[in-house]
């Protein structure tokens, strides 16, 4: 993927860690190798940025809809469980 | 459920005897969370409905045998993401042969969109359309990997529970994940490229 003066295989070989990468659960030599490729690479650059932002976006998403039962399921939830005496009413 | 947050203390003695007021707060406690993944899994709401009937009707039945061997969440969510792949597996069998394949497959992921969209606004990134964008695409992935996805990076678990639950190796854990994002890295791509600010 890269057009850049370097060897290719660098990409394809760090492409296998980048999620890792993201994590921050990856060794310190290769997060070192990884931005000094980078920085010579924007083909790379891209990937990582965009790979970050998708994550990024589905984290978001994901913090800001607070998991919740609509009432009508949670009613038919407790009647299936035989429960309906312990719904309490907001 | 998820790793991040304070979780609720159970009185398990009670859970597996029966007692139905404690078992109403342990479905008071968690069926948010079911409900959602169910969503996330299944894209469809009487779907997710289904799950999480019958996540707590297992759950109820299972408990006097539940050995503590993970936590009380963990195996709660072992049980609702096996409703969701029986239930794909079962809507949709056909995809099966495809999923059973991702674990050998060397597959070609190398990123195709090189296109830089992080420039846009987060409204932009984050409209009504575009959310619905990002559970589309979710939908996309083969069910092995939209697993993995959920787990750790909707549900917020980590990757050992995330293990445990799936009864796959930590490895097999990192491996499907990164799969998994990067196939969104590609769709999410091709998405908000059409939506960059011409430069023409």
């Amino acid at each position: 993927m890269c057009k850049h003066n370097h060897d290719h295989r660098d990409c394809s070989y760090l492409l296998s860690s980048l999620s890792a990468y993201i994590d921050g659960d990856l060794e310190e030599t290769l997060c070192e190798e990884i931005e000094r490729h980078v920085a010579d690479c924007e083909d790379c650059r891209v990937v990582i940025d965009t790979l970050e932002k998708t994550i990024y976006l589905y984290h978001a998403t994901a913090a800001q809809e607070q998991p919740a039962v609509p009432k009508d399921v949670k009613e038919r939830l407790y009647k299936r469980l035989d429960l309906s005496d312990f719904l309490q009413n907001p | 459920m998820n790793t991040g947050e304070q979780q609720p203390d159970f009185d398990l003695v009670a859970l597996q005897a029966g007692d139905r007021a404690e078992f109403a707060r342990f479905v008071d406690a968690y069926s948010g969370q079911v409900y959602r993944l169910g969503l996330k899994m299944l894209q469809n709401p009487q779907d997710a409905e289904d799950i999480l009937q019958e996540t707590f009707i297992k759950a109820y039945k299972a408990l006097p045998n539940f050995e503590g061997r993970s936590s009380l969440s963990t195996w709660l969510y072992r049980i609702a993401t096996n409703e969701a792949l029986m239930f794909l597996r079962k809507k949709r069998p056909e995809q099966v042969s495809v999923d059973e394949s991702i674990e050998n497959e060397d597959g070609d992921d190398r990123p195709r969109q090189i296109i830089d969209w992080c420039c846009l606004p987060e409204h932009e990134l984050m409209s009504t359309e575009s959310r619905a964008n990002l559970d589309h695409s979710v939908q996309q992935l083969p069910y092995s990997l939209k697993a993995v996805f959920v787990l750790r990076d909707i549900e917020g678990l980590s990757t050992r529970q995330t293990a445990d639950i799936l009864d796959i190796s930590e490895a097999a854990v990192k491996t499907r994940l990164s799969r998994a994002r990067f196939r969104l890295r590609e769709l999410l791509s091709a998405y908000y490229s059409e939506r960059m600010p011409s430069t023409a």
